[in-house]
């Protein structure tokens, strides 16, 4: 019996040498292996030999198979990169078979991100109406009737008392009115001003953010928005506060960056000063406090909003605002 | 607001370049929007030589004269009587722009071209000498640009002036902020004036009727005027902050507006009926002819400021034609008066006037300069017109403007501004801006300061405005930046912006690009989409003040902005799009209510579905594109029981009848998709059809599900038997495939439709509709016998209820 196995094995390897294609070899594969191949009748005969050398055949037939298997799918493998002619197979240089390419507008993914960076500092995002009632726009943000603070933004009206919300502030009331403090949130949305130009459409998009706690101080502010604007863009855009004004916040700052076209030596973008400002901020102004019940002994808070679209100019490098309510295809898909 | 550098040295004495000026004041809150070289209009003029002077064959009074510019030489046509060979003079070549605003152009006069013009005193801004061209000292170079000749140099800031400062609408005020910047006094020009008697009261009177309107009017009376050109240092004043000089009167109330704030008016006292003020409120429909010759409309709350008839002036807006400053003018009553910012505002914005005062008073002028104001004014007319002050001021002041002293503790404002500022540092900052600190207070040296804005300071009402005034001198910058704290709450976003995120991802991977149209629409969008009469979208929120016609309300759905922006792609030859818009509509049901605002997701799809290529001809998308992915999109979302719907022709008119469909979750209807109406597709000028989806995201929110439980994978292998029957065509396949589906047998895993067919050879009328049928068990491999009589059961039921044949 050692022989034949081995006799066997020694044959099909002799088989396996000659053989030129991988059909050959997969036919010597079957002639040895398959269910009715020589090794695979020896195995199944083993229960046939006296006890005794049946531990000793059958793992000799084993280890022969195991080996034959092998050299089986080596000289496959080696017909494979040999046998293969060189001018065969496909051209695939051919453009491929288009899969769905959609894409995200440039002032969504703009958003996203700026959102994505509060909200892992600890922000909520807090979303409301569109269009609101005077109180929240203007007169609960201590823009009184009548006052020239107004002459800030060009207001749509819909009636005396309702508008298109101006800015994504009075979020800023709703919220408070329905929960104390600590109070973390961040408004995303569009607002609307009636103006329009290079640099303004009717439509456009704010985040706006609130932090109302103990002990909160216009410190805290420049940390948060440091860290913001460094996460934003990088830490090399250094920030600049100074003093502005804002009917609901006071001390109220304006936020310059380091122009991120010029890193500051002057260019168009940043009009030859250096800086642009892209963030107004400020303390939480204490009639707001009086307007929604907090205790203004106790808390402290700060605010701040942003232009999304303005940001997104700045991102993408694109001069037109109007580019990003075209909706031109060729436009939408560079992002 | 302008203010030149040469006007503020007057009152402090600038120290700082004019760079780091625009810097610090920009710092402190005064933004500098701008900073020129004043004298730039001078740049196209330069010291030329007048070589020969021919008489003008033409004109007796015009001489031709030839010009050395440096540059060259060029004839000049030239009227000055004091034109000599060989003289000096300011020779302005074409494009020059003269201060009181003429551009200077190539021109021909009188048959002779003239290339140039040379220039007196007056015309270029430099003095008042309007008699003949300006002589320059021979020793000057041919060719010099004329302002580095004469040295002639200023800055001019161009300042953003924030609502709350209008203390600083004055160069007095700027000069200030510089005198706190550098740590130096401000110099203030002389307001006193002396009255030995009181002559006025027996000439006028004043009388406010209105107090509420005016609370303070003062007034001035100067006689013996004599009406002539001021003299040069104001104009040159003046110019400098790009005011054009009148008159010596009108110059002066101009110069003291832009020296202290104060707006000033001046009377022809002559022409006041009775000689006397009235100050009182118009009357409804009364009507106004005022300076700049128009007639106003006035209404009841509008103040005015009468004589003893008629009234003469828009108070604190602007004066009236009637009683304006003549040439023949001799006696004049100065009114400075404090007017309340609220009535003026509202005046001022209804009749559409913005004047230099109004600005002013709307904002709020310093009660308490009222009387500085007019002494000055009253005296530099004096000075410059021969007048003389009758002795005595009416100060009418019903209303007394306080000013209120306010308590700020050091503790709060360092824990506001994150701060370790010392008692004495914040003294000192609020001191050098003219804040008073309360020194005989008891406490001290104690946490609270006791503090008196002066009364300019109208924005300053609350121990907070203090805070921002000591931080803003103080330097934002220097505030050291720390962090919040923020404890770890972490919360998950609501469910609608979890949609919302979900829901554009999704529509990316579909191949759907996202746009962002206005949330306006046109007035008409309504009729635009044919929408029924009792449709709620046709309950638009009008906007009264709209920038145009097609955005005058606001949307009340996406179609229309998608079918725009399918045309504006057009129109650059764009012809394949799938885009997606998610955004709110608004319908208002009651113009005084909000309106109510539904976020909705909308997908159009027009042209290919796959571009002309290699792979394949290009194939026109059709109604089963969209409705794939309206199908995978809820899909996505395991929003499953979705029944598609055919969409009554009444239901929905901006999609084609026969070719749309209701999207429905049990009764909930969430949407719709289908096919663009042909007539609203012309509606927006567009042909290509065109086919839609819209998600109502409101409908979907209380679908979703928190988690999804998973299922076991089957562990037997499935069994698929396919039938085919042949039906009548108007049969819905999905009644065939709901009729298999019927419970016959817990086999039947799945029915799937493989094929529907019409035309040769089966009937007209009929179609062959063909269904792959999945049997499976949970517990064992199904062999053909299990299956075979379910399989054959169904289909006998389905040629029974749908009385169908089957194919030959």
């Amino acid at each position: 019996m050692d022989n034949s196995i081995d006799q066997i094995y020694q044959k099909a390897l002799q088989e396996l040498k000659a053989a030129t294609d991988r059909q050959a070899v997969e036919d010597i594969r079957v002639r040895y292996l398959g269910r009715k191949g020589a090794v695979t009748r020896f195995l199944r005969n083993i229960s046939d030999l006296p006890a005794d050398q049946r531990p000793v055949a059958g793992k000799q037939a084993n280890q022969c198979k195991k080996l034959l298997e092998k050299a089986c799918k080596e000289a496959a493998e080696n017909l494979e990169t040999v046998e293969e002619p060189a001018v065969a197979g496909i051209d695939v240089s051919l453009p491929g078979r288009p899969a769905p390419s959609g894409s995200l507008h440039p002032i969504t993914q703009i958003n996203q991100r700026i959102c994505d960076i509060f909200t892992q500092m600890g922000f909520d995002i807090a979303e409301g109406p569109e269009v609101e009632l005077d109180y929240y726009n203007f007169e609960a943000l201590n823009f009184p009737k009548d006052h020239p603070a107004r002459d800030m933004q060009d207001t749509f009206f819909v009636s005396d008392d309702i508008v298109l919300r101006t800015h994504t502030s009075p979020l800023q009331i709703r919220t408070m009115e329905k929960q104390q403090p600590p109070v973390r949130i961040i408004m995303p949305g569009k607002v609307y001003r009636c103006d329009s130009d290079l640099t303004h459409t009717p439509m456009f998009h704010q985040v706006e953010g609130l932090l109302v706690d103990e002990n909160v101080s216009f410190g805290d502010l420049k940390g948060t928005l440091t860290a913001f604007v460094h996460q934003m863009f990088d830490e090399q855009t250094s920030l600049r506060f100074r003093p502005g004004f804002f009917p609901f916040t006071e001390p109220s700052a304006e936020v310059d960056i380091l122009c991120v076209m010029c890193r500051g030596k002057g260019c168009r973008v940043c009009s030859q000063t250096g800086w642009l400002e892209i963030l107004g901020s400020g303390m939480v102004h204490p009639a707001l406090y009086e307007n929604v019940g907090y205790d203004a002994d106790r808390y402290t808070g700060f605010a701040f909003g942003m232009g999304v679209d303005r940001i997104a100019m700045l991102k993408f490098g694109i001069d037109d605002i109007r580019k990003f309510f075209e909706n031109d295809i060729r436009f939408l898909s560079q992002f | 607001m302008k203010v030149s550098l040469s006007w503020l040295n007057d009152y402090v004495n600038i120290k700082m370049a004019a760079p780091d000026l625009a810097e610090a004041l920009t710092m402190v809150g005064l933004e500098i929007e701008s900073v020129t070289e004043r004298y730039r209009y001078l740049d196209t003029v330069f010291v030329g030589r007048i070589e020969t002077i021919e008489p003008h064959p033409n004109a007796d009074k015009l001489k031709l004269c030839r010009v050395d510019t440096g540059q060259g030489k060029i004839s000049v046509v030239c009227g000055a009587p004091n034109a000599e060979i060989g003289m000096l003079s300011p020779i302005a070549l074409p494009g020059t722009e003269f201060p009181e605003g003429f551009v200077l152009e190539q021109s021909v006069i009188r048959g002779q071209t003239s290339k140039g013009m040379l220039c007196s005193e007056g015309e270029l801004g430099l003095g008042e000498d309007r008699s003949g061209i300006m002589q320059l000292d021979p020793k000057l170079s041919v060719g010099d640009p004329l302002a580095s000749a004469l040295e002639l140099t200023d800055t001019v800031f161009e300042i953003e002036i924030t609502p709350n400062r209008p203390d600083c609408l004055s160069v007095i005020g700027v000069a200030r902020e510089i005198a706190a910047i550098q740590k130096d006094r401000l110099t203030y020009p002389d307001f006193k004036l002396n009255d030995p008697q009181d002559r006025i009261s027996q000439q006028t009177s004043i009388k406010i009727e209105a107090p509420d309107h005016c609370p303070r009017y003062a007034a001035r009376l100067l006689e013996d005027i004599q009406i002539k050109p001021s003299p040069f240092w104001i104009q040159e004043r003046l110019l400098s902050v790009g005011l054009r000089p009148i008159n010596n009167i009108v110059d002066v109330t101009n110069f003291v507006l832009m020296e202290t704030g104060q707006p000033l008016h001046a009377f022809d006292f002559d022409r006041l009926s009775q000689n006397r003020i009235v100050v009182r409120t118009a009357g409804k429909g009364e009507t106004f002819i005022t300076l700049d010759e128009k007639e106003r409309v006035l209404d009841a709350e509008m103040l005015m400021i009468c004589d003893g008839e008629k009234a003469v002036a828009i108070g604190g807006v602007m004066g009236g034609l009637n009683s304006e400053i003549e040439n023949d003018t001799t006696r004049v009553l100065l009114e400075s008066a404090y007017f309340n910012p609220v009535s003026i505002r509202r005046t001022a914005k209804k009749l559409g006037l913005g004047t230099d005062a109004a600005y002013r008073f709307e904002r709020g002028v310093d009660p308490g300069g009222t009387i500085a104001a007019a002494n000055r004014a009253a005296k530099l007319m004096a000075e410059i017109s021969g007048a003389k002050i009758i002795d005595g001021l009416i100060d009418e002041y019903p209303l007394q403007q306080s000013v209120k002293s306010l308590k700020l503790s050091t503790k709060k404002t360092n824990r506001l501004l994150g701060t370790r500022l010392q008692r004495k540092q914040i003294e000192s900052l609020l001191k050098s801006i003219e804040f008073k600190i309360e020194q005989n207070s008891t406490e001290k040296k104690g946490d609270t300061l006791v503090v008196t804005p002066p009364s300019f300071r109208v924005d300053i009402s609350r121990p907070e405005d203090l805070m921002e005034e000591v931080v803003r001198l103080y330097g934002y910058n220097n505030i050291p930046t720390t962090f919040p704290q923020m404890p770890a709450t972490g919360r998950l976003s609501t469910k609608e912006i979890h949609l919302r995120n979900q829901a554009r991802l999704l529509m990316n991977g579909f191949g759907f690009r996202e746009a962002v149209n206005y949330s306006f629409a046109h007035h008409q969008s309504g009729d635009h989409l044919q929408l029924d009469t009792a449709d709620p979208r046709r309950q638009l929120v009008n906007i009264l003040n709209p920038l145009t016609e097609d955005q005058a309300t606001m949307r009340s759905s996406l179609v229309p902005g998608l079918l725009q922006t399918m045309h504006y792609n057009f129109t650059q030859r764009i012809k394949n799009l799938q885009i997606f818009e998610i955004g709110k509509i608004f319908i208002g049901k009651d113009p005084q209510q909000l309106p109510q605002e539904t976020e909705m997701l909308a997908g159009l799809w027009t042209g290919t579905r796959y571009d002309d290529s290699w792979h394949g001809q290009d194939t026109p998308c059709d109604f089963y594109d969209i409705k794939g992915v309206a199908e995978r999109f809820l899909k996505a979302l395991h929003i499953d029981d979705i029944q598609f719907r055919r969409l009554p022709e009444k239901e929905c008119r901006y999609t084609r009848p026969g070719y749309s469909a209701q999207i429905f979750h049990n009764q909930s209807r969430l949407g719709l998709v289908g096919q663009i109406h042909p007539q609203v597709l012309m509606n927006f000028d567009l042909e290509q059809a065109a086919f839609l989806f819209e998600l109502n995201f409101d409908k979907l929110i209380p679908l979703l599900k928190d988690t999804t439980v998973s299922r076991s994978i089957p562990k037997f292998p499935a069994i698929f038997r396919d039938i085919t029957i042949i039906v009548n065509k108007t049969l819905e396949a999905q009644e065939i495939i709901n009729s298999a589906l019927t419970p016959s047998s817990e086999l039947v895993e799945d029915v799937s439709l493989l094929r529907v067919f019409e035309g040769t050879p089966i009937a007209p009328g009929q179609k062959s509709v063909s269904l792959r049928i999945t049997y499976r068990s949970l517990q064992k491999t199904l062999e053909d016998d299990d299956v075979t009589p379910i399989h054959q059961s169904i289909a006998n039921r389905l040629v029974q209820t749908f009385n169908a044949g089957l194919p030959a």
